[in-house]
């Protein structure tokens, strides 16, 4: 009996002792993130956002310190399991945080599933991640290429468009975009008669634009991000096409971009799940610690890694700082609402931003929100059997 | 397809191939006469828009501005920048097998990436136009084809003329063509092939900077700009015939139109056509279209 006591005592010291041990150790953090090449800008902006809602949480999350680890995926598929695998077997992170680029998330989220990791994808909009590939540990703060596209397909239809040509580059995000506009388009009843791409990242775009002018659409739709997008814009006004077929597009058309584009992207209109003066008390907060903080303003990219974190927070504080408890800390995560500064949302089963889709217009340097285009829009996570 | 349209689509295509000529011609100035595999001659391309939207303000406040002016100014310090990098480097290739000369540009490649990542940042920046360029000819009521796109197919030609002139007619490029045949000869007849080499390189940094600055108004200059260029290059060089400004420029031409009417006939096929034509014609003539010169 007396034995039976001690044991018993024993035992729960070594339990304390044990859980002691482990919330002092810090819980490892594994940036994978460009930090060279055409996206370097959206990997700082991201890494940013993740830390300054560490830093207002006082450099905790749940109770326990952060340790970051970082690796510069250089947006290259090609090394992209090899890279995630630093992370994971060298560094042995407990969460992943990535990426920017499709085919390289596509891979992170691979080598997460295979190795039993904890991944939050902060850019990448590849539908597969949260369809074919998604896992119980895969979440998404961002969206998939699908959802602000579809949503521009019911505005662009109430508008009084029947017939739209679409063009973007020949790679897995442009593909993806383009059906989803198609897809929200022809369900409200229009039609898109010409699907017209390119090899990426090509950016001679004026034998394609002579195509646009010879089909004579209602609308073109499009999906260019970064220095494809600025020379889109600037091509399409140059060929004076924006006077007579109006150009939409989804939003990373006009993201960070405006300052290049200049007097030609104007008047814009696009989707994306952020917006510029949505002037909510929980926006403008962010906003301001953002600027406080990096001295720049925050953009897209910064609020999906800042909501990256939030998410971890709320994982975290669901299992009281206890990682061992990875099932509970997963499925806390997956039934969050996170306070987003885009506005609250909420994951769908797949681990994918259930979330409302603004309409911009491009006034000034600003994205201005115009209205919500779909409210609470889900992407239908084809392929995935979660 | 129309005949409006099929005119159009010509006009695109002989443009394009002129912009295309006007960043390879310095590859195969390099490539054809030195011998150098130069890979970093995309970072001179980015270098050129880098400077054409740096320094434009700053040539602005000294020297009156102007957009001729801030051309010139980034031609001449991108051959000043050529003529020194000769000397640090490239100086010690020559006699390298191919594999070491790749690992030194490319090695360069990255350095002025990261120095452009440290000095510039890794936004997105648009150049202005030059306000007399602005504008814009109707083309018969389809589309309207902006003034600049033309005036950078009359650089792209009046390049093309000088550089054939030069190589062709002039005692320079005698000496030059016969630096490139036989390089000990030439020097045992008392031409310093060493100064002669060094004034091609920084030639053919000057002309890839030149590209880039006048393409940056249209492209607009953002991190990585080059990477897409130097391959398409580098195609243009082989099919034209290595070290061949006239092959440089109808290999750029075939580019240039196979590229434009591919991506409207072809679309699903775009991404491969030029590399089939490359295919079939170094199969043709594995020299490529023309011999130097």
């Amino acid at each position: 009996m007396n034995h039976a006591l001690t044991r018993a005592a024993i035992a729960a010291a070594l339990t304390l002792a044990a859980s002691g041990a482990q919330a002092a150790d810090k819980i490892k953090v594994g940036f994978m993130l460009p930090y060279s090449g055409t996206f370097a800008a959206l990997g700082t902006a991201i890494e940013n956002g993740f830390k300054l809602y560490v830093a207002e949480q006082g450099g905790k999350l749940g109770g326990r310190e952060i340790e970051y680890f970082k690796v510069d995926d250089e947006s290259n598929p090609a090394k992209a399991a090899e890279n995630a695998n630093r992370l994971i077997k060298r560094d042995q992170v407990d969460v992943l945080i990535g990426t920017v680029h499709s085919g390289v998330a596509m891979a992170l989220a691979k080598a997460a599933k295979d190795s039993d990791t904890t991944l939050i994808v902060t850019n990448a909009g590849a539908n597969a991640i949260t369809g074919p590939l998604c896992g119980p540990g895969i979440f998404r703060t961002s969206f998939t290429n699908w959802q602000p596209a579809y949503a521009m397909g019911p505005v662009a239809y109430a508008k009084g468009h029947k017939t739209a040509v679409t063009i973007t580059w020949k790679y897995a995000a442009g593909d993806e975009a383009i059906g989803g506009f198609k897809e929200g388009f022809e369900k409200a009843g229009g039609k898109v008669v010409k699907e017209l791409s390119l090899p990426f990242p090509n950016v001679e775009f004026q034998s394609l634009l002579t195509e646009i002018a010879a089909t004579k659409p209602d609308m073109v739709f499009t999906f260019f991000a970064g220095g494809g997008a600025v020379k889109f814009v600037q091509d399409y006004h140059a060929a004076g096409l924006d006077k007579t077929i109006p150009l939409y597009g989804s939003g990373f058309l006009t993201d960070g971009t405006l300052q290049a584009q200049g007097a030609s992207a104007q008047g814009l209109l696009t989707t994306l799940h952020y917006a510029d003066g949505l002037n909510t008390a929980r926006d403008n907060a962010f906003r301001a610690d953002y600027a406080k903080h990096y001295n720049v303003q925050p953009d897209v990219y910064a609020v999906q890694g800042y909501d990256a974190a939030q998410l971890m927070q709320s994982g975290l504080t669901a299992v009281k700082g206890d990682f061992a408890k990875k099932a509970d800390f997963r499925s806390a995560m997956r039934g969050a609402t996170v306070d987003s500064p885009r506005g609250p949302f909420t994951l769908s089963a797949a681990g994918n931003p259930v979330q409302d889709i603004y309409l911009r217009r491009v006034d000034g340097l600003e994205n201005k929100v115009v209205e919500v285009a779909v409210k609470k829009l889900a992407d239908p996570a084809r392929g995935c059997k979660l | 397809m129309d005949i409006s349209i099929l005119l159009i689509q010509s006009l695109n295509a002989f443009q394009y191939g002129l912009l295309l000529f006007l960043v390879a011609s310095g590859l195969t100035l390099i490539f054809g006469i030195m011998g150098i595999i130069n890979l970093a001659h995309d970072s001179f391309y980015m270098i050129g828009a880098y400077m054409a939207f740096a320094l434009g303000p700053v040539v602005d406040r000294w020297l009156g501005g102007g957009f001729i002016a801030t051309l010139a100014v980034c031609v001449a310090l991108a051959a000043v920048l050529g003529y020194f990098l000769e000397a640090a480097f490239f100086s010690y290739l020559y006699h390298r097998n191919h594999l070491q000369q790749v690992l030194m540009t490319y090695g360069l490649i990255l350095v002025f990436e990261e120095l452009r990542s440290i000095l510039v940042g890794n936004d997105v920046h648009g150049v202005p136009l030059p306000a007399w360029l602005q504008g814009s000819i109707s083309l018969g009521g389809v589309m309207t084809y902006p003034v600049y796109r033309l005036f950078i197919s009359a650089v792209g030609i009046a390049v093309a003329l000088l550089l054939y002139w030069v190589i062709t007619r002039t005692r320079l490029g005698m000496m030059l063509r016969a630096g490139a045949s036989n390089r000990e000869m030439t020097g045992s007849l008392g031409i310093d092939v060493n100064k002669l080499y060094r004034l091609v390189f920084a030639a053919g940094v000057a002309l890839a900077a030149l590209a880039g600055t006048i393409a940056a108004p249209v492209s607009s200059v953002y991190p990585g700009m080059g990477n897409g260029v130097l391959i398409i290059c580098f195609v243009v060089v082989v099919i034209g015939g290595i070290g061949s400004i006239r092959g440089a420029f109808l290999a750029a031409m075939l580019v240039g139109f196979v590229e434009t009417f591919g991506q409207v006939l072809f679309p699903s096929a775009a991404g491969v056509l030029v590399y089939l034509l490359m295919a079939f014609i170094l199969l043709c003539k594995p020299e490529g279209l023309f011999k130097q010169g």
